[in-house]
């Protein structure tokens, strides 16, 4: 029987502690490997390499699984967020009423395409599918604030306020 | 126990009675959204912030509630005078447009046994008065945060029931006799299901989940339902767990819906504190466990085996079935898996038996459905219906036609596993069959109006793209035909298609149905289906002639 | 081990006894009747990903993989219909259409297992328009590439590196159309510390996606035989472990 090495997180950085914490709560098994990441991803906004070596070698996982699972998940983000986030809801009820517009302003206006962020790194723009604010379509999410019936114009005006900060 | 529970029930009775009227607060997200937390917080400061000296101290009291189903007015107030108890939906006052301002209206206003006319939702509407409800009785009502006053509105006392006076099969029984069939789209029927995973070997583990991966893009009723009653769920699967046999259960949830997971969790450890879930429960030998698993943003999750992949901690790809979860599901062990409405639908059938439930419906639809009425129509929001309500009395009656003006030209149900069903098939009554007849399904109840301002092969496009996006790559019909078809409908939507294209996307449609893995590629073409079938003459068009050039074209290159 | 229990059913309209823990293809390649194949591979767990293998089954509009299907007392199987003839044409068509397949410059041309059942099912054009993805090839191992304009995501070499070698370098990054083969970290092959370089995802791969440095145009020639061999061997250790 070969004994099993306690890998060592990559810093000593305590927010390590809450990975460990999830792993520990599901016995450093294969299957944590999903609620790892996400508690890798709430803890330090993303997932960089060095942390999907620790989370493979901890839950004992091939590095190449660790990465198709990062990569099959589209809440994973494998690089930092900008500064602020607008989520832009793609659901059909904002579809009907004109999300793709609003969508299409933002892209034009900042040059960037979902998922990118401006070179400043200020905003990260993102789609998302349904929200469940459907109530009140279109709808947009800025930095974690839902905004109902929204308009194009209205959409990039509530950019404006994170042009510099 | 059940002294326990009369006990919980006194005191929020006696709570209640200290008070005139009970101000309920929608805290749901689509109200949060538009600052619903701060109109409660308004709400308190009126009722416990300082006061002019010798006031009488106030009649009311305020709290937090579930979702109160008019979506598209909020944030939404209810207030229910204390004689009432309990309140049906007529007997109260709803608010809608409520701001922080109004707060004090409203307080005032019921001190003096008065209302404010101006914000009033009007409640003897269509919208109102036709929905009957099991799933949502609790919604709007209590505070979900509270398993005290899920308990005081006899919530757990099924469980209870059960596990000290029912056997397994008995419950099973119940649950065949209810009629009920899965409410997440393929309406299989809940009790064969249940039967079939009893049956599995004794000496085997087996498992529950309850599917709250809700993907379908324009569909929150089961987000709604677990904001707004989560002991629900608990107490439905825990009560599956005792029929079948489990002794642990998983609810895989959106990991978009960070307020349900909270309220879940929040739910789970009161649920434990009061015995009705964990070791021994309510005094009897039986265990069950339930832990949350967090979805991270993958549509074909919903399905039942990419839903255990992931569980498992893989990437969330179906694998081929038969073998059935039932027999074959989470870690190769007998797995239950229900949706989140199914659940719900549990505690009121042991409650009032089998046959109370069967009577409401359709002879092979029972109960009700909760439906996520949104796009076009005036009232936008959650609604339940029975079974067999036509869809003209949906979309008219309840939802109120359109806002705009314009015509309803159809509705989408079933998401992108759905079809377009346009307005002169509205007299269709809504049951599983009918509904698969027009080439749609039920699904998990997203229902989007859409009005005469849609293309729809644009929106047949969008839901493709959809599918294409969602695709979890694994079978090649559905991996490399998502693309194609996507590709062809947005070449007939920019003008640039011919009917020889036309007649492709058509022979496509049944070879990525009839040939892909799982459910995600089989029904990815039924919105294209559905609109050749009901709006060709919008495809017919948008085609142009055969380019006379082509041949020459071709030689000069 | 405990045999399952034997039942008869039909493929084809010939007669079949069979144990339940048979699948149909096992049974029907046994039997002489030919299904084609692709992701399938005897030795490896089965995926059931490329759906060439449909088959139909009567009483039923459904189709049915024959790869990971069991059959039941009384089945009655069909493995030849117009429609299974039209809809493995098309399976073929899609995947020519989805990368960059060009066998007149293909390592493996003349011996591609895509290539054979385009003759073999008669597939001669391709009616979709040609998706042209741009994509990479990865030349950093010393002693194998991998082209990724040949891959067709079948993932014998994922399932053959992790269920036999062990190594699980491996895997499958993305999804949809979008998902590719993956090593490690999405590192470069060559800087892959998990492989072990034995070269058994170059033998099991069916097109020219995974070859052997220095073959030129038609020289890669693969062989498998080491794998039914291997997956037995490892099939009694787990039983005498049990």
């Amino acid at each position: 029987m070969i004994k099993q090495k306690q890998a060592a997180p990559p810093s000593d950085d305590v927010r390590w502690r809450f990975v460990m914490a999830t792993m520990r709560r599901n016995g450093f098994r294969r299957s944590a490997l999903i609620e790892t990441l996400h508690t890798v991803q709430e803890t330090f906004g993303f997932l960089d390499e060095e942390s999907l070596r620790y989370v493979a070698s901890s839950l004992n996982t091939p590095l190449s699984q660790v990465y198709g699972v990062s990569t099959f998940y589209h809440l994973f983000k494998l690089k930092p967020a900008g500064k602020h986030t607008c989520v832009v809801c793609t659901g059909t009820a904002c579809y009907i009423k004109g999300s793709s517009n609003l969508l299409k302003q933002v892209e034009k206006d900042y040059d960037i395409k979902p998922g990118e962020t401006t070179p400043d790194n200020q905003i990260s723009l993102l789609t998302a599918r349904c929200v469940g604010a459907c109530g009140v379509a279109p709808v947009a999410i800025y930095d974690g604030t839902i905004q109902g019936e929204l308009t194009a114009d209205k959409a990039v005006a509530l950019l404006e306020r994170y042009q510099d900060d | 126990m059940i002294d326990r529970f009369e006990k919980i029930k006194r005191k929020e009775r006696e709570a209640a009675a200290g008070v005139d009227y009970t101000i309920g607060v929608c805290v749901a997200a689509s109200c949060l959204s538009l600052q619903g937390d701060k109109v409660l917080d308004a709400f308190q400061e009126g009722i416990e912030g300082p006061k002019e000296e010798g006031s009488p101290p106030s009649r009311c009291r305020a709290k937090g509630v579930g979702c109160l189903g008019l979506c598209s007015r909020g944030p939404l107030v209810s207030v229910t005078k204390q004689q009432d108890q309990p309140a049906d939906d007529q007997s109260r006052v709803l608010y809608q447009d409520v701001t922080v301002d109004d707060a004090p209206r409203i307080l005032e206003a019921h001190e003096a046994d008065k209302t404010v006319p101006d914000i009033l939702c009007p409640t003897d509407t269509p919208f109102f008065e036709r929905q009957i409800k099991i799933v949502l009785e609790n919604s709007g009502k209590i505070d979900p945060t509270r398993i005290e006053e899920y308990i005081a509105a006899d919530g757990y006392h099924a469980l209870l029931e059960a596990v000290t006076e029912m056997t397994p099969n008995q419950v099973i029984d119940e649950i065949v006799r209810s009629g009920l069939r899965g409410r997440g789209g393929g309406g299989y029927p809940t009790g064969l299901k249940w039967t079939t995973v009893a049956k599995a070997q004794e000496e085997k583990v087996k498992y529950v989940i309850c599917n709250a991966d809700e993907g379908d893009p324009g569909a929150f009723m089961d987000r709604s339902v677990l904001e707004s009653d989560p002991h629900r769920i608990i107490e439905g699967m825990t009560i599956a767990g005792y029929a079948v046999g489990a002794s642990r259960g998983y609810i895989y949830v959106r990991g978009e819906y960070p307020l349900a997971i909270g309220r879940l969790k929040k739910a789970i450890n009161q649920a434990r504190r009061q015995n009705v879930l964990g070791n021994g429960i309510c005094g009897t030998t039986f265990n069950f466990q339930i832990e949350i698993r967090l979805g991270a943003g993958a549509f074909v999750c919903g399905e039942e085996t990419a839903l255990i992949a992931s569980i498992e901690g893989k990437r969330g790809q179906p694998r081929p079935r038969p073998p059935y979860p039932a027999e074959l599901g989470l870690w190769h062990e007998p797995t239950l898996i229900n949706n989140v409405e199914t659940f719900a639908n549990i505690a009121p059938i042991i409650r009032n038996g089998g046959d109370w439930f069967a009577s409401y419906g359709t002879a092979t639809s029972n109960g009700t459905k909760v439906f996520a009425l949104a796009g076009s129509v005036a009232k936008n929001g959650l609604i339940e219906v029975p079974m067999g309500i036509t869809l003209h009395e949906i979309v008219e009656e309840l939802g109120g036609g359109t806002a705009n003006g314009h015509q309803i030209k159809a509705v989408q149900t079933g998401g992108p596993s759905g079809g377009c069903i346009p307005a002169s098939y509205f007299e269709t009554p809504v049951d599983y069959e009918s509904l698969k007849k027009l080439g749609s399904i039920m699904g998990s109840g997203g229902l989007i109006t859409m009005d005469e301002t849609s293309n729809m092969v644009d929106v047949a496009r969008y839901f493709m793209e959809f599918c294409m996006a969602e695709s979890c790559g694994k079978c090649v019909p559905c991996r490399v035909g998502t693309v194609h078809l996507h590709n062809l409908l947005d070449k007939i939507y920019n003008g640039k298609a011919t009917h020889k294209d036309l007649a492709l996307l058509e022979r496509l449609c049944s070879f990525v149905s009839e040939t892909s893995l799982c459910g995600l590629g089989q029904a990815a073409p039924n919105p294209i289906r559905s609109t050749l079938r009901f709006f060709r003459e919008e495809y017919l068009d948008l085609l142009v002639d055969e380019p006379v050039h082509a041949i020459s074209e071709e030689v000069a290159a | 081990m405990k045999r399952a229990r034997v039942i008869t059913f039909k493929i084809d309209g010939q007669d079949i006894g069979a144990h339940e823990d048979e699948t149909i293809l096992e049974l029907a390649r046994q039997n002489g009747i030919y299904i084609p194949t692709l992701c399938f591979l005897e030795g490896l767990s089965q995926y059931g990903g490329c759906r060439l293998c449909v088959v139909e089954v009567k009483g039923t509009d459904r189709l049915f993989p024959a790869c990971t299907t069991y059959p039941i007392e009384g089945m009655e199987v069909f493995t030849d219909s117009d429609r299974l003839h039209g809809y493995r044409q098309d399976i073929l068509q899609f995947l020519f259409s989805e990368r960059n397949h060009v066998c007149s410059v293909c390592v493996s041309n003349g011996n591609c297992e895509l290539q054979g059942l385009a003759f073999s099912t008669g597939m001669d054009h391709v009616e979709v328009p040609y998706l042209n993805p741009q994509l990479d090839v990865d030349a950093s191992h010393p002693l194998f590439g991998l082209d990724h304009n040949r891959c067709v995501m079948c993932t014998r070499c994922v399932r053959v590196c992790d269920e036999i070698e062990g190594a699980h370098t491996w895997d499958v990054v993305g999804r949809g159309a979008d998902a590719r083969i993956v090593a490690d970290l999405n590192q470069p092959w060559g800087e892959a510390a998990s492989c072990t370089s034995c070269g058994k995802c170059v033998q099991v791969c069916p097109t020219g996606a995974l070859f052997r440095k220095g073959a030129s145009v038609a020289e890669m020639r693969k062989q498998a035989t080491f794998l039914p061999y291997l997956s037995q061997m490892r099939a009694g250790w787990q039983n005498e472990e049990k």
